[in-house]
């Protein structure tokens, strides 16, 4: 039982990535901060190209995320269309 | 009347930093001279490193050359970090579409077995020569003294990382991105009798201890020679064997070679005009350097280029060394 | 023929470690010569996972833009006069703090981080330090330029760099990174990647730049949150070479363990200044220092090491203290500085009665019991015109360099005092955790250049602490320091704003 997190930018774009994120992690929980969005989920959390790009409706790389990214906390796996973060349980 | 009043109070109480105006006077500063000048700590270190307690932390005598002010290297470029980011986005948007054309049109497949093969043999290679030109100038950075010259030798290792990666692309476009040209070409590097003096003396370079004799080293003797006969000269030859189009994937390396240029010409100009003694020294090794980088050179190029192409290399390494004013 | 698209992490590995090669002509050792004095045993740099994987082509392009976005906003800021849109002058105060004590760290950080990008025998994480390098020194150059209006519109920015490598508080960073820096490579990655921007680092930008946003200031938000996006990739790197060395040789994890144990300790220390930032400094609150502890400490730090303790690592040592310190530490701190107000580069005051009502309710623990009644004590000599400063030059802590101001935390009302004898000379700490870590390495402590003894050995100019604040600081006296009562700071914020 430990949360990994990511925050993200409040601005247009993340509206669209968080909209992904909770489409795909339907039990996370989203925290508004003073110009800051920060995600939390129990033990893993995942965003996905492909649910991106749908919510964006353009092609988007997920090293993009890393434009509009505050921080995030937990084990980072990314490759051509995810990034996830995890913690050993 | 509120508005009038409040402008005239909108005065500001001072126009820069006070170390930039103790340098240029009470007068508004430049982005790049606020993000440069005075930056690295001067005095007061609390502990010796443990890797090199014969020196501070931040320590002038990590060099034979001596400057009253390392500040004094300025780059005419300009460059702290954003408009160095910026300047690179701009060539590397330039290089995309032109990798972007190359692949999409298949280029590669109108190059001949002879044009694929003197690629992977004489030019993917020097990905592992701008590796060591990376490294070069990391030291540089860490050990050089200033942020006027430290910021400059770090833009320019990134930018050989990407050299580096430009060149490893041009081998993944040739053999249909699976890496085969680039086992290929390594081998080369490792075993290649012709390259065997060129990667002892990459290597060699990486051991040694004044950074700004192996920053010279590399940016004006190594670099030079290396830019005119792999990419002015070898330009020419591939042109003659039906390879023109590869020209337009080391445009950038010749922009960019222009570029830095500009700055390190300028960097060893105030360098030489700073003291006899600097100027001697810069001297000895220019000639240790070119020495050595030209019997590394002479077997590779021998196998590349026409009897006549490393002198006329040489020919523009003297025309940079006279510039800048090292002399005897 | 249609080329098979290779994915992201082939990619990465094909365009980044196979430019390495293994030597044959000259000795490896040589170019690489700082990897084995520390005791760490590295038997396959292959095994190293790259966390992100930006090519620089990818770099340029990313962070051209962000900094395209940055500086547009740097831009209307100052043509819009932004600086009249922070709460109050007072706020002003904390960002002076930033640029004189945290800015410099980045500069230190892309200093470390040029050293290992050079020095590692790893091309992955060599690279991955080369970026951290240059990210860190677009860290320092963003801060100077979101500063740069400020300074032209109040006091105390103007001599940063010269008040960082003197000024006596300022020691307390300084030293910080000075440690990390003359330590060798790993011990570099462990203090500043890993216990710092991976464990601490939340706690200093993320608290305090929505603190920012939360005060009007635009420029520091704006700077802060986009350096953020850089340390996401940082903290990542922390955690990838702890895990690195930790699966790299067993020998490595006691080493490890002690590092941890040092660098959390001397993190925390740092952060006494945030902590008192966050709860005195910004007139609009976001969180508690305390909250904020709990948030990104607690339970994020929680999470990561209960992670790692298949390695065998354990929590810290002293992380219980911490549980404790975070109920007094920003009270102390704050304290400490207002006692010194007139030997400062910034402004003190006291809170006001509805800030005082907003730390008890955040402290109801300690805050009423032991802290509000000092307060109220202040403003009572305040009003009889007793503003006090201490005039004695206090005793600072041999390893972390702050006054010697900090409490047992099981009795608030003691002042803690722990010492060593090293080489018959005695040393002054001012926890177990400062007094530890001197034990473990008396030999690099005893060096501390510790501004109190070098005021008393006549190394900082004058006679008097006048003369030093005045010659040796660089201080413009009567305005840069004491109170913002009365300070010309606030009088022009005052004719700004149109109040009397």
């Amino acid at each position: 039982m430990s949360k990994v997190y990511i925050a993200l930018q409040d601005n247009d774009e993340s509206r669209y990535i968080i909209e992904a994120i909770e489409e795909d992690n339907p039990d996370a929980t989203v925290i508004h901060h003073p110009a800051m969005i920060r995600i939390e989920n129990e033990n893993s959390l995942i965003v996905k190209r492909e649910t991106v790009e749908e919510k964006m409706g353009r092609d988007w790389n997920v090293q993009e995320l890393h434009l509009n990214l505050i921080t995030l906390g937990g084990n980072v796996d990314e490759d051509d269309d995810q990034l996830s973060l995890s913690w050993n349980v | 009347m509120t508005i009038e009043i409040k402008t005239s109070t909108l005065e500001p109480v001072r126009n820069t930093f006070a170390n930039i105006e103790r340098r240029f006077g009470d007068k508004p500063a430049s982005r790049y001279q606020e993000a440069t000048y005075d930056l690295q700590a001067e005095t007061n270190f609390h502990y010796r490193p443990l890797w090199q307690p014969e020196f501070e932390l931040n320590d002038k005598n990590r060099t034979k050359i001596v400057m009253e002010d390392w500040y004094a290297l300025k780059d005419p470029r300009q460059f702290y970090y954003g408009a160095y980011v910026q300047q690179r986005a701009k060539m590397q948007e330039a290089a995309e579409s032109s990798y972007g054309f190359f692949e999409k049109r298949n280029l590669a497949d109108y190059l001949s077995d002879d044009v694929k093969n003197l690629l992977i043999t004489y030019l993917i290679p020097l990905r592992h020569i701008e590796n060591t030109a990376n490294l070069n100038n990391m030291y540089g950075c860490a050990f050089g003294y200033g942020t006027a010259i430290t910021q400059a030798l770090l833009y320019n290792a990134m930018d050989r990382l990407g050299i580096a990666q430009y060149l490893s692309r041009i081998g993944l476009m040739l053999d249909g991105n699976t890496g085969q040209s680039l086992i290929e070409s390594k081998q080369h590097w490792m075993e290649n009798p012709a390259w065997q003096g060129m990667r002892a003396l990459c290597e060699e370079m990486t051991t040694v201890e004044d950074w700004f004799e192996v920053v010279l080293a590399q940016n004006l003797v190594m670099d030079t020679l290396i830019f005119n006969l792999f990419y002015e000269q070898l330009d020419g030859k591939l042109a003659a064997m039906g390879g023109r189009d590869i020209a337009m994937l080391t445009e950038f390396m010749q922009a960019w070679n222009k570029d830095v240029s500009k700055w390190f010409d300028s960097v060893l100009k105030t360098v030489v005009s700073e003291s006899d003694e600097n100027k001697a020294l810069l001297h000895a090794w220019t000639e240790k350097w070119q020495a050595k980088t030209l019997e590394a050179l002479r077997p590779v190029t021998h196998e590349l280029l026409e009897p006549a192409a490393l002198d006329q290399a040489v020919a523009e390494l003297e025309k940079r060394i006279k510039k800048a004013g090292i002399t005897a | 023929m249609s080329a098979k698209k290779l994915n992201l992490k082939d990619k990465y590995r094909l365009l980044t470690r196979d430019l390495d090669w293994e030597y044959s002509y000259a000795d490896r050792k040589k170019a690489f010569p700082y990897e084995e004095f520390e005791g760490i045993k590295i038997t396959d740099w292959s095994k190293w996972e790259d966390p992100f994987r930006l090519t620089m082509d990818a770099y340029w392009k990313y962070q051209a833009e962000k900094e395209k976005k940055l500086y547009a906003i740097f831009d209307a800021f100052a043509q819009n006069n932004g600086h009249l849109n922070v709460t109050d002058a007072r706020y002003v105060n904390a960002i002076k703090i930033f640029l004189t004590g945290v800015s410099p760290l980045e500069y230190q950080a892309y200093q470390g981080y040029a050293h290992v990008g050079r020095q590692f025998g790893g091309a992955g994480a060599r690279v991955a330090c080369q970026m951290q390098s240059i990210d860190e020194l677009r860290h320092v150059q963003t801060q100077i330029h979101a500063m740069s209006h400020y300074n032209k519109y109040f006091d105390g920015f103007q001599d940063w760099t010269h008040m960082h490598d003197r000024v006596w508080y300022l020691s307390v960073p300084k030293s910080f990174f000075d440690d990390a820096r003359s330590a060798g490579p790993f011990e570099f990655l462990i203090a500043i990647s890993f216990s710092f921007e991976y464990v601490l680092t939340n706690l200093l930008f993320v608290p305090f730049m929505s603190g920012a946003a939360h005060n009007g200031d635009m420029a520091t938000c704006t700077f802060g949150f986009s350096a953020q996006s850089d340390e996401a990739r940082h903290m990542t790197l922390g955690l990838e070479i702890i895990k690195f060395l930790l699966e790299q040789h067993e020998d490595n994890v006691p080493i490890v363990q002690k590092w941890i144990d040092k660098w959390f300790w001397r993190g925390t220390r740092l952060l006494s200044i945030v902590a008192m930032m966050m709860d005195y400094m910004l007139p609009n609150k976001v969180m508690s220092w305390k909250e904020a502890w709990e948030v990104y400490f607690e339970e994020a730090g929680g999470a990561l090491f209960k992670d790692l303790a298949r390695y065998g690592i354990r929590m810290p040592k002293f992380v219980e203290t911490t549980e404790k310190e975070k109920e007094h530490i920003s009270h102390q701190a704050w304290w400490i500085f207002y006692n010194y107000g007139h030997a400062a580069g910034f402004h003190t005051w006291i809170p006001s009665d509805e800030e005082l009502d907003w730390l008890s309710e955040k402290y109801p623990d300690t805050f009423d019991k032991y802290y509000r009644p000092r307060w109220e004590l202040a403003r009572k000599m305040e009003a009889e015109g007793k503003r006090f400063y201490s005039q004695a030059l206090p005793q600072l802590c041999t390893t972390c360099q702050i006054p010697m101001g900090f409490t047992e935390m099981d009795d608030p009302t003691q002042i803690a005092y722990r010492s060593s004898d090293y080489e018959g000379e005695k040393y002054h700490f001012c926890s177990d955790g400062c007094k530890h870590i001197f034990d473990e390495e008396p030999e690099k402590y005893v060096q501390s250049w510790l501004p109190v003894h070098q005021i008393y050995q006549g190394n900082c100019g004058g006679a008097s602490v006048e003369e030093v604040l005045r010659d040796y600081y660089k201080l413009n006296l009567g305005a840069d320091n004491l109170d913002i009562k009365g300070s010309p700071d606030e009088q022009r914020w005052k004719e700004w704003k149109g109040v009397a």
